[in-house]
């Protein structure tokens, strides 16, 4: 999600608010987060990056009102002499790609200028994927010497003073010092040459993804031309964000001049403006739908998405990343009818619905156990590192974890000698159980993610004796019909004596036993407690 | 009057006839003729009470007591009384000297002269202490002893003269020492008053005994309970709350003709995200956002499945584009915990894929994580409700309907929806519901069709699949009025005893 900020005179300027315009808003599938006097804050969502900035939200959703519907044109000029980039193949394993456009008669104010560097900085932080795949610079036509190379070049070479800065600096000092330099430098290190781009008089103008320079990379609100360009990984999204920038520009009032790209073995021109032409077929859509539309029933709703459509053929602006399928036609489709004139309705297909057994059977258990007064806990499936340490057990970790809890729970045990501890001050008796999942290396290999889930019930009585947890024990296996047997079994939490192994056909299900003093210490318990730990699989075999 | 002090006669508990002789007597009286307790005695003022037979004062008082010195002083005579006694002896005194012989501290010597002087007891010349009282007048107790004398007293209650005493002391080092006390009287009401008079009959049956049952007679009467008495809690065995919930959402999908899918809280990439359609650069799959288990790798699924998603990633299928990139078999193989419960849905359409009849309905309700913080908005745990309904007929009103007829089973009767956008559905919703107590729109989930590159890689060809995974805390957490979201699972006991069940 993006947030982006308007100004409300602004907005008003061109659309008036009102309830219908706000209600509008989201149906247009933009989330309106707040508004006051002076700002408007929307929620724009990932696939439409199209509509970061102010002007792009207003093209569309004008539209959407019903004002300038359609696809927009833009002129794009054919390119002087010297508007070219020469994209060396140095660049090939680095940053391999870049497209590049000029765009002039440009009257940038702050506002403009602050509208510019945020789409710039949401299309770096989404679509861009934090500048790894894309990054965009945008620099002052009058202070480049056209045309301009795009190189790899080794760090050590790489000397200018990027933005931010108040001396010159090598590519390797950005990367240690320069605080964005710092920020990005994971995108660069492991090369052994750093992308450029350079001008005719040798000047480098920039170091992509991280920093331009501070002499010719700087826009003011001094700045009438601009060359903009996108270096990146992938060619195609690459193109449409240089789209989505220079029509932004041209909704400035800005004019676009292409440029001629020189790569090793292609020519190209860029940007590329010409809608995406995609056959629609108008039963497909309604079927998806479920609505009955006709064909001029598209015509009408499809210009107020933007798009122009005659008979089965969509043309898509340039600037749309998200249109891969007929079905994110549809989707638009839906939009402009609006969400809120579709109908739900429930088919009338008969189905059976079923339960699945080991759920079932786990209600059961809870059920028999609950007529014994037992109160249900319910814990997290991770428990903190200490815990585990504390319990010598092994666990599987999971990676990064930003809380405490950093394991994964190998017993149900943990989790309630922990939950007994937090309770040691409230009313006794304290008899609880608990069903969940519980976590190991899977050593027979039958497991896909190699990770053994086991289903356990856990009981705890507190305070209690063996007497009172086999007594439970008996009317649970009573209440199943299930024989078991106990062996006498050393166990680090049981008192030596009072532990016993569960077994039903020689099986090993679980353990029972009375919790040793050193465990109750070590948790901070000060009621002594029994305890019964089985795995359910043993005692019903699920489907 | 006369019927109801009778009527209550009826109700009063052995404890409070046994009371009720002294009731005249006050609180104090009643502790040492009754022979009872003083917490069973309150007890009974209390129920008492609640019978209007008397009203219960409840005061706080300050209560003047000896400090450590006091009750030092108290055995061994105040300072300057000990300087009395010597000066009697001697009638004057260097100032050394005396100090010296009567053996006391800087501060009490200072003391002492300080007091003597200011009655007029002593007087002070060229160095010397000069005694200045007649026999008649060393004799007689000072205020100051006298008040220690007749500690403890309450400081409302002490003379004038004592008052002055009391606050000389009170700048004196623990001499004193003052304690906030609650106290307790009563005052007989007019129905008291009748009741303490009346003649009680004590042979009223207290309990039913099975010795009693097999000799009743009619004319054996019961004693009236007072029934508004309040009786202490006891608490039963009961589920814990977010499963009384989970378990209601569950029964909802039963009731429409869903099938239940369950699965493993550990996976694959592959099942949660490729399968899903989420480019393997999509922000969802950093370390950031999911948990990653340490040092495994998982197996894929069979070469057909796999091969058919890497296609849909990297060239897209059946007229679509695809992402257009290099689709990576080891990111594909990394462990973790489930994201949605949305992979129990593509496992499903795997399943399905070589079967004939490609249609169904199944849902799912269960746990869901993701790499959080935990505080009261934050936690990296959830629970999901997931549902997809494949049917060649299906279409997104459809959707709409049955989410609509879960969220009012919910108690969401007033529902709307908005476009939204997820990288396995097209076209995406998001629902809203209205909170009627709170007059908001609360968010409440996301739905959506299937995309084709989800369905065809998985069931092998076409056919819509409604699905939807609306998250679930958020409906728990306005039911039972919880602000923190960690107190979903803190289990306290306390707390757990006292929920309401879920009843909607």
């Amino acid at each position: 999600m993006a947030k982006i900020i308007f100004s409300r005179k602004e907005f008003e300027k061109r659309i008036k608010l009102s309830k219908d315009v706000e209600e509008k808003i989201s149906l247009f599938g933009t989330h309106l987060e707040s508004i006051n006097e002076n700002e408007i804050e929307l929620e724009i969502l990932p696939n439409r990056p199209d509509l970061f900035s102010f002007e792009g939200f207003m093209r569309s959703f004008s539209a959407f009102l019903g004002k300038n519907t359609g696809l927009r044109k833009y002129k794009v000029n054919s390119p002087d002499k010297n508007f070219k980039v020469k994209i060396e193949p140095s660049v090939k394993n680095v940053r391999p790609f870049t497209v590049c456009a000029i765009v002039k008669n440009l009257h940038f104010d702050d506002t403009k200028i602050k509208e510019m560097i945020d789409l710039q900085e949401k299309l770096h932080t989404t679509i861009g994927r934090n500048r790894k795949k894309i990054a965009i610079g945008i620099y002052p036509l009058e202070k480049i010497k056209l045309p301009i190379r795009y190189l790899a070049e080794n760090p050590e070479k790489i000397k200018f003073i990027p933005l931010e800065a108040d001396r010159e600096m090598s590519g390797i000092q950005i990367l240690q010092k320069h605080p964005t330099g710092k920020e990005y430098a994971y995108l660069l290190e492991k090369y052994d040459k750093f992308p450029v781009f350079i001008d005719a008089n040798d000047k480098i103008l920039s170091m992509p993804p991280i920093i331009n320079s501070h002499e010719t990379g700087k826009v003011t609100n001094q700045t009438k031309e601009v060359f903009v360009e996108c270096s990146g990984w992938h060619f195609d999204t690459l193109k449409k964000v240089l789209n989505i920038i220079v029509t932004t520009l041209a909704d400035m009032g800005g004019k676009i001049y292409s440029m001629e790209l020189n790569y090793d073995k292609e020519k190209l021109v860029s940007p590329d403006l010409s809608p995406i032409k995609m056959k629609i077929s108008v039963e497909n859509i309604n079927k998806l739908l479920g609505l009955e539309l006709k064909d001029q029933d598209l015509k009408k709703l499809l210009p107020r998405m933007s798009f122009d459509y005659t008979k089965n053929k969509v043309s898509i602006p340039a600037w749309r990343t998200d249109i891969l399928h007929e079905v994110d036609i549809a989707e638009d489709v839906a939009i402009a009818y609006g969400y809120d004139k579709l109908i739900p309705v429930l088919p009338n297909i008969f189905t059976v619905g079923e339960e699945s057994k080991k759920e079932k059977f786990k209600r059961k258990i809870a059920e028999i156990i609950i007529g014994l007064g037992l109160l249900e806990l319910s814990s997290y499936h991770l428990i903190k590192k200490e815990e585990a340490k504390l319990m010598k057990v092994a666990c599987l970790e999971v990676l990064d974890s930003k809380s405490e809890y950093k394991m994964l729970r190998p017993n149900l045990l943990v989790p309630t000698l922990r939950i007994l501890s937090e309770n040691k001050d409230n009313e006794y008796p304290q008899r609880t159980f608990e069903l969940g999942k519980v976590f190991s290396l899977d050593k027979e290999g039958k497991s896909e993610t190699k990770v053994k889930e086991s289903e356990k019930l856990i009981i705890a009585s507190c305070p209690d004796n063996f007497t009172g947890i086999k007594q439970i024990l008996n009317y649970l296996m009573n209440s199943l019909e299930i024989s078991y047997k106990l062996k006498e079994v050393i166990h680090p939490n049981l008192i030596e004596g009072r532990a016993g192994e569960i077994t039903i056909n020689d099986k090993v299900i679980g353990y029972i036993g009375e919790v040793n003093p050193e465990t109750l210490k070590n948790w901070g318990i000060k009621m002594p407690f029994g305890v019964l730990e089985i795995s359910l699989e043993e005692i019903f075999k699920f489907d | 009057m006369k019927i109801q002090t009778e009527e209550v006669i009826k109700k009063l508990s052995p404890m409070e006839r046994k009371i009720l002789p002294f009731l005249k007597t006050g609180f104090e009286s009643i502790i040492s003729k009754s022979g009872l307790d003083e917490i069973s005695i309150l007890r009974a003022l209390k129920f008492l009470e609640n019978k209007d037979l008397i009203k219960l004062k409840v005061e706080k008082s300050k209560i003047v007591y000896l400090g450590i010195n006091g009750i030092y002083y108290k055995k061994n005579h105040l300072p300057e009384r000990n300087l009395l006694i010597l000066l009697e002896k001697n009638n004057f005194l260097l100032l050394e000297e005396a100090k010296k012989l009567s053996s006391l501290s800087d501060n009490e010597f200072k003391v002492s002269l300080g007091v003597l002087k200011s009655k007029a007891l002593i007087e002070l010349k060229n160095g010397k202490i000069i005694l200045n009282a007649n026999k008649t007048e060393l004799s007689k107790k000072t205020l100051e002893e006298q008040l220690i004398d007749s500690l403890p007293l309450k400081e409302k209650e002490l003379s004038l003269e004592l008052k002055f005493a009391f606050e000389n002391l009170k700048k004196r080092k623990d001499i004193i020492e003052i304690k906030e006390e609650t106290g307790i009287s009563f005052e007989l009401t007019e129905l008291g008053k009748n009741v303490a008079e009346a003649k009680i009959d004590t042979n009223l049956v207290e309990e039913l005994t099975p010795d009693l049952i097999k000799n009743w007679t009619k004319e054996k009467k019961f004693r009236h309970y007072d029934i508004h008495a309040p009786v202490p809690s006891i608490y039963g065995g009961k589920k814990h709350f977010v499963n009384q919930s989970i378990e209601y959402a569950k029964d909802i999908w039963l009731e429409l003709g869903f099938k239940e899918m369950t699965g493993d809280l550990t996976v694959s990439g592959f099942w949660n995200f490729d399968a899903l359609f989420t480019a393997q650069d999509h922000p969802v799959r950093e370390m950031q956002d999911t948990f990653f288990i340490k040092d495994l790798e998982a197996n894929l699924p069979s070469k057909d499945i796999v091969e058919d998603i890497k296609n849909a990633h990297e060239v897209g299928i059946s007229g679509s584009k695809g992402w257009g990139y290099k689709w990576s078999e080891n990111e594909a193989k990394k462990v973790l915990l489930r994201t949605h419960t949305t992979i129990l849905s593509a496992q499903v359409l795997a399943k399905l894929r070589n079967l004939k009849g490609k249609t169904g309905k199944y849902f799912a309700v269960g746990k869901c994580f993701r790499n959080e913080t935990l505080d009261w908005s934050h936690g990296f745990e959830f629970n999901q409700t997931e549902g997809i309904v494949i049917d060649k007929d299906a279409n997104f009103r459809n959707l709409l309907g049955y989410l609509k007829e879960f969220f009012t089973k919910m108690g969401f009767s007033d529902v709307k929806f908005v476009p939204s956008y997820f990288p396995y559905t097209e076209p995406s919703v998001e629902i809203y519901a209205f909170h009627k107590e709170r007059k908001i729109w609360l968010e409440i989930g996301g739905a959506g069709i299937f995309r084709p590159e989800v369905v065809i890689p998985l069931l092998g060809e076409y056919v819509p699949v409604l699905a939807w995974g609306p998250g679930f805390d958020r409906i728990i957490m306005d039911y039972y009025k919880i602000k923190d979201l960690r107190e979903l699972y803190e289990n306290d006991i306390k707390k757990l005893r006292e929920k309401k069940i879920w009843i909607k």
